[in-house]
């Protein structure tokens, strides 16, 4: 076992290196501009407040559903660039749903919900289906899907939003359906969210179904080897099918912590993007839902600290997106080069070892 | 042939040349002498070393030690750019050529600056396919020719380039039998122009037809340089293996009544629109019986036992027992009791970045002991893992390490244990020791053999005849898709078997 | 047997279009839309007014494309031409109004070849999966982009931290005797006559360097890739690095220069933007990059396909922006009479497709009917339902250069 702990030890390395290089990069980039590099550091790194940390856990819950969404589909090597039109498309629905209050209270919030997973689900499966039948890369089929969301849901908010007022936003959700959240951090004068707690199931339901059914077993089988997954009697059309569902199922929860917790409806300024930002999370947490947590939280704190950069520093907050890039750019290079070093090493290893109990007879072409 | 030859009539001379990859030795003091104007053939089992040395001699891959001499002088190759200006080409065995771009682009790729890339180029094609008597269009696109043709396209791409001497990396493996007896002719005028050609095969009856020396390479390392007029078959093959030969000799029959596999008029179209890859192929396998499918490689076999494992679409009628099969799932058949051990263990067979003990699983993940419910059995899988790294003695520190750690014989026990160790009906075997080690090819032999006294149906497909004709009850030849005749293993020998894989007389 | 083959090698045959056929269905195109306009009375399917809207819409989109299938055919997929387009306006901008537009396309080569370059060296250099580094790169362009716009422009006169000061844009010229003429024959209203003369006005009046600097990169990158050395090497990275190396061809070398040249196409396409609106905006290029890739992909990575699909895609954009709900109803017609007729061809053939296609038609065909015109979002979505439709339609025909996208290491030949 001394072995897997270097090599957790590596791997552990490869983010933290490239966390340290992107600080290096950014400190570059402030001290060309002109920009003061200690102070903007100093107040990313001060300690955060009641309220920034209530922020934090909620933007990263938030994070962490979207980057599970994508994660689902790296695993088996499918690119679900299309996260972020899932998320809108399908809070856009839900809020629509809880609007109209068909039911009552809670009910209406777990209905909402469902009809939320049901949207996020069948946006994404547009793009599994044109791949299994038609070919068409879900790379492309996902951004393109995008935009389609992007214009559909412009469309169909004025259709609902009440007419001749500039208010462009579906019902509020009627506040027996709100829901107050959890005052956990002591003196903070807002929640956190009562949905995060999704993140936290979403995690467990990830992390059982990847590493403990047969089905996450095929999942991870086809993403490492499609054929092999083949031979071994994975129906790799059924597979794309069902984790692009999977994967856009969740996608339909990102929206609705906030939506419960804050918003209360949708409106022309309900956060988009966040789709996108779950692909770097997804990256940086290497799919692991354990990583992927850190890696949320990570981006939700630097999100939160740089708020405060214009005040204090006099420097945009913008700064922090160049930050987030350069890690997540970084970190796929130091996984690469950690997973090669780590392939060889292993390779010598099994073979010193045997070849202290026999003499080699083993060659190869 | 001596060492203190003149360096005038040497072409190639590698000395002590050494390369190891993690894990395993590919080279060991390999020394070879190569005479101007000769075909010289390096022979050994696969895997002992000869593809590397060929890419070492290409500039491919740098020699850990030894030295390179091309026409008496010391030389360093650190790309193929340096080989080929040496004079050298290579011919590799999977074709390196570029499906999208025409004949003429694959030409003169990289050597533009010979006769650039337009008409001049076309016209000196022309020239060198006209005076070897190549029948090519250069501007058609790669994509659309046979394999014949390619190869050709691919002698052009050396001969192009003025290349003195000119590697052949097992190149009858893709063809079919008359495009081999095409093939020699064309060495032969090579030759005759005073090219040196280095030729690499494991066909023994081959390189004697064609070679005037040949080397023998066992085990990343040279045995010796042999005169082909004076050496026979079984010579080789004993110096290709070592001292021990060893034969999988058939004990007394164990075959059954009972029918376990049935194909009936089994076919299968190209979807490229060639011609078609199967042919109302009908065969039983009962149990107990061992049934082999001998044929040229690329004849069909692999889209036959595709076919039975679900894998490709197919016309026809596929038995397993009383059960028609034909539109089951993969999973479905496997479950019913078809094990696999697929021809190319690293693309079908395994995940090579997953410990062994969740390949332990693949291809059985919906069965025990690998499944409880929707769920993984991972104390199962481990437990048998450990069984099967015990009884089918697969070398490794732990079920931890990863697939792609293991030696190739390795890999493949880990594959013979988890196809066994669900008592299947049929087992599919495609070359099953393709690549392995004499230990490991000993073993698996031993388990097939085992498996067969206990009632297993066993379908084996194979390139090496000794193998074939050791371990089946059965033999039917295989050639372009249609199963052409049946011999019996106990009296046929493998030089009639060869023979009869080409399309000559069936023997009775 | 021969039939067999024939038959077989009928239905994946590679359809190149000679002259005359392109000449052919230039002209049908052009009949088919002064019918469409005689028939529904939406002037602006055929105007010159929509030609020039058109090509200012396409130009951008078929340069970042170029830059898309120069990466392609080198083997990497570029999906971060996105990023590499928000640093050429950015470029652009900050060099455009300080030193004129010349100097604003200067720097928007550099800095998309800059972003190009990342790319590189992730993707060819470390053997990062090309779609990751794609994204990694749109999100440090998008930072950079706002962190630099913010520091370079705020304060400026006229220039905020979203939004550059103002930039002098290229001075536009007509194309003497054809316009005149053209615009004679638009005026005089006579059915295809005038449609053809309205299609010449607008492709040769107040035009501006970049198109015609644009259209000449499009015959140069035929002629580079098609008809040079330097191309086919490119090219045979693209379509079989093994090969390539086999046969002493630097694949890295080639990779790093066609991915370095992708950026820069791509910041191009992002100047024509800043030029084109006379300022640098914050989401300024509104996922054309994207678009760009899709647009060559339904060019099957060639030059001359990219640019008929970036001209559908401008061109159904320069609908929505003139009298849009209008146009875009007529054109709902065009789309339901072809998908009929493409019904027809494939009844033979393709059963399901087919019928798929008629009740799509019917589909088109009932909403042409119930309503007076197409409400602004869905026209905004054409280009994008366009591209789904059409690789949903025809992506087993495509023919992308067999090794894109897959990471290649050195020493991997044999």
């Amino acid at each position: 076992m001394r072995f897997d702990v270097r090599r957790a030890a590596l791997t552990l390395a490869a983010p933290l290196l490239a966390i340290i290089f992107a600080v290096l990069v950014t400190s570059l980039v402030l001290a060309v501009a002109g920009d003061p590099v200690g102070e903007v550091w100093s107040t990313i790194f001060s300690k955060p407040k009641p309220r920034n940390i209530v922020n934090i856990i909620n933007s990263g819950s938030v994070l962490y559903l979207s980057a599970l969404a994508v994660a689902v589909g790296f695993r088996m090597n499918l690119f679900n660039i299309g996260v972020d039109g899932q998320y809108r498309l399908a809070a856009f629905v839900a809020a629509y749903v809880a609007g109209e209050a068909w039911l009552p209270g809670k009910l209406n919030v777990v209905f909402s919900i469902v009809v939320a997973i049901a949207v996020g689900a069948i946006w994404a499966g547009i793009a599994g289906l044109l791949r299994v039948t038609r070919g068409v890369s879900e790379v492309i089929s996902t951004i393109m899907l995008n935009s389609i969301a992007t214009y559909l849901v412009a469309y169909l908010l004025r259709q609902v939003s009440a007419k001749g007022t500039n208010n462009i936003h579906t019902n509020d959700i009627p506040v027996s359906s709100q829901l107050a959240g959890f005052k956990i951090v002591p003196d903070a004068p807002i929640a956190v969210y009562t949905l995060s707690l999704l993140a936290v199931v979403a995690a467990v339901f990830y992390w059982l179904l990847l590493n403990r059914t047969v089905f996450g077993f095929n999942l991870r089988a086809t993403g490492q080897s499609e054929s092999a997954a083949v031979a071994s009697g994975v129906n790799v059309k059924k597979m794309i099918i069902v984790s692009m569902l999977i994967s856009g199922g969740i996608a339909g929860l990102i929206g609705m912590p906030l939506l419960f917790g804050d918003s209360y409806n949708y409106g022309l300024t309900f956060q988009t993007g966040l789709g996108f930002a779950g692909i770097a999370v997804a990256l940086l947490g290497r799919n692991n839902p354990i990583g992927i947590a850190f890696a949320a939280l990570l981006f939700a704190f630097l999100n939160e600290q740089s708020n405060a950069l214009q005040l204090t520093a006099g420097v945009s907050n913008d700064i922090v997106n160049i930050m987030q890039g350069v890690i997540v750019l970084s970190v796929v290079v130091a996984y690469e080069v950690v997973r090669r070093y780590n392939n060889a090493a292993e390779q010598r290893r099994v073979a010193a070892q045997l070849e202290s109990t026999r003499q080699p007879e083993e060659v190869a072409a | 042939m001596s060492d203190t030859s003149d360096a005038q009539d040497t072409a190639v001379r590698l000395t002590d040349i050494g390369k190891r990859f993690p894990g395993v030795i590919a080279n060991d003091q390999v020394n070879v002498t190569v005479r101007h104007g000769t075909v010289h053939a390096l022979v050994g089992e696969n895997g002992a070393g000869k593809s590397t040395l060929m890419k070492i001699l290409y500039g491919v891959q740098k020699p850990d030690s030894g030295t390179i001499e091309v026409d008496g002088r010391q030389v360093s190759f650190s790309s193929p750019a340096d080989a080929i200006a040496a004079g050298i080409g290579m011919v590799f065995q999977h074709f390196m050529l570029a499906d999208n771009l025409t004949v003429l682009e694959n030409v003169v790729l990289g050597a533009e600056k010979l006769y650039g890339s337009g008409d001049r180029a076309r016209r000196r094609i022309h020239e060198l396919a006209t005076s070897y008597g190549f029948d090519l269009d250069p501007d058609r696109l790669v994509e659309d020719l046979g394999v014949g043709d390619r190869q050709r396209v691919e002698i052009l791409k050396v001969l192009y380039r003025g290349a003195r001497t000119i590697i052949l990396d097992e190149p009858t493996a893709v063809l079919v039998p008359q495009e081999v007896d095409e093939l020699f002719e064309n060495l032969r005028g090579l030759k005759a122009e005073g090219l040196t050609v280095l030729f690499i095969s494991h066909k023994l009856d081959e390189v004697l037809a064609v070679a005037d020396d040949v080397t023998v390479i066992r085990r990343g390392r040279t045995v010796t340089t042999v005169d082909p007029k004076q050496t026979t078959a079984r010579q080789l093959a004993e110096l290709m293996v070592g001292s021990e030969l060893p034969s999988p000799s058939t004990e007394t029959s164990t075959v059954t009544d009972v029918v376990a596999l049935s194909v009936r008029d089994l076919s299968m179209f190209d979807p490229q629109g060639g011609r078609d890859l199967l042919t109302d192929v009908s065969f039983d396998i009962r149990r107990g019986e061992v049934v082999g499918v001998a044929g040229v490689e690329g004849n069909g076999q692999a889209e036959l036992v595709e076919a039975i494992m679900g894998m490709r679409k197919v016309q026809g009628t596929i038995a397993l027992g009383d059960e028609d099969v034909a539109n089951w799932s993969t999973a479905r058949r496997r479950e019913s009791g078809i094990g696999y051990i697929p021809e190319d263990r690293h693309r079908h067979g395994l995940l090579l970045d997953a410990p062994l003990w969740e390949n332990r699983m693949l291809g059985h993940q919906t069965r025990e002991p690998n499944r409880k419910g929707p769920f993984i059995d991972r104390g199962g899988a481990r437990a048998d893992t450990e069984r099967i790294v015990e009884a089918y003695d697969v070398r490794t520190p732990s079920i931890d390490t990863t697939a792609r750690a293991l030696s190739g014989g390795n890999q493949q026990k880990l594959i013979v244990g988890r196809e066994m160790s669900s008592e299947p009906l049929l087992l599919i075997a495609s070359h099953p020791t393709r690549g392995v080690d004499v230990g490991a090819q000993a073993a698996i032999w031993d388990h097939i053999k085992t498996a067969r006294r206990e009632g297993l149906a066993v379908l084996l497909i194979s390139a090496d005849l000794d193998e074939l004709i050791g371990l089946s009850d059965t033999i039917h030849v295989m050639l372009r898709g249609r199963l052409v005749g049946t011999v019996d293993p106990q009296t046929v020998t493998p030089e009639q078997l060869g023979s009869a894989m080409t399309g000559a007389e069936v023997p009775a | 047997m021969t039939e067999l083959l024939e038959k077989a090698t009928g239905t994946v045959r590679k359809v190149r279009p000679t002259w005359p056929v392109v000449l052919l269905g230039v002209a049908a195109v052009i009949l088919l839309l002064a019918v469409l306009r005689e028939i529904t009375g939406a002037q602006d399917v055929a105007s010159s007014g929509t030609v020039r809207a058109a090509i200012r819409a396409a130009m951008p989109i078929a340069l970042a494309g170029l830059g898309g299938l120069w990466s392609e055919r080198s083997g990497v997929v570029n999906i971060g031409l996105e990023g590499m387009m928000i640093m050429g306006t950015f470029g652009a901008g900050w060099a455009g109004y300080q030193w004129g537009m010349w100097a604003g396309v200067a720097f928007a080569l550099l800095f998309g070849a800059i972003a190009g370059g990342l790319h590189a060296i992730a993707t060819v250099g470390f053997g990062v999966d090309h779609i990751v580094s794609g994204v990694a790169i749109n999100v440090i362009a998008l930072g950079a982009g706002q962190y630099l716009a913010g520091l370079a422009f705020t304060g400026k006169q006229g220039g905020g931290p979203t939004q550059s000061p103002p930039v002098e844009p290229m001075s536009t010229f007509d194309i003497p005797g054809i316009s005149n003429l053209a615009q004679t024959l638009e005026s005089k209203h006579w059915f295809f006559v005038s449609d053809l003369g309205a299609i010449v006005l607008g492709l040769t009046s107040r035009l501006t360097p970049l198109v015609i600097g644009g259209l000449l990169l499009f015959v140069l990158t035929w002629w580079v890739l098609w008809r040079t050395t330097f191309g086919l090497r490119v090219r045979s990275c693209g379509e079989s690095p093994e090969a390539a190396e086999s046969l002493g061809v630097n694949v890295y070398f080639y990779k790093y220069v066609a991915v370095i040249i992708s950026g820069a196409l791509a910041g191009l396409a992002g100047a024509f933007l800043v030029n084109d609106s006379t300022v640098y905006r914050e989401g300024q290029t509104g996922g054309r990059g994207y678009i760009g890739l899709a647009a060559m992909i339904f060019g099957n990575w060639r030059p001359g396909g990219l640019l008929a699909g970036s001209s559908l895609f401008g061109y159904t954009d320069a609908l929505r922006l003139r009298s849009g709900g209008e146009s875009v109803h007529a054109l709902v017609l065009l789309l339901a009479v072809l998908l009929l007729f493409y019904a027809i061809y494939m009844l033979r053939t393709r059963r399901s497709q087919a019928l798929a296609s008629v009740a799509l038609a019917v589909g088109l065909l009932a909403i042409f009917v119930l309503t007076d015109e197409i409400a602004g979002d869905f026209t905004g979505m054409t280009p994008y339902l366009t591209t789904l439709l059409v690789l949903a339609l025809f992506s087993q025909r495509l023919r992308m250069p067999k090794a894109d996208g897959q990471v290649y290491r050195k020493g991997s030949a044999g």
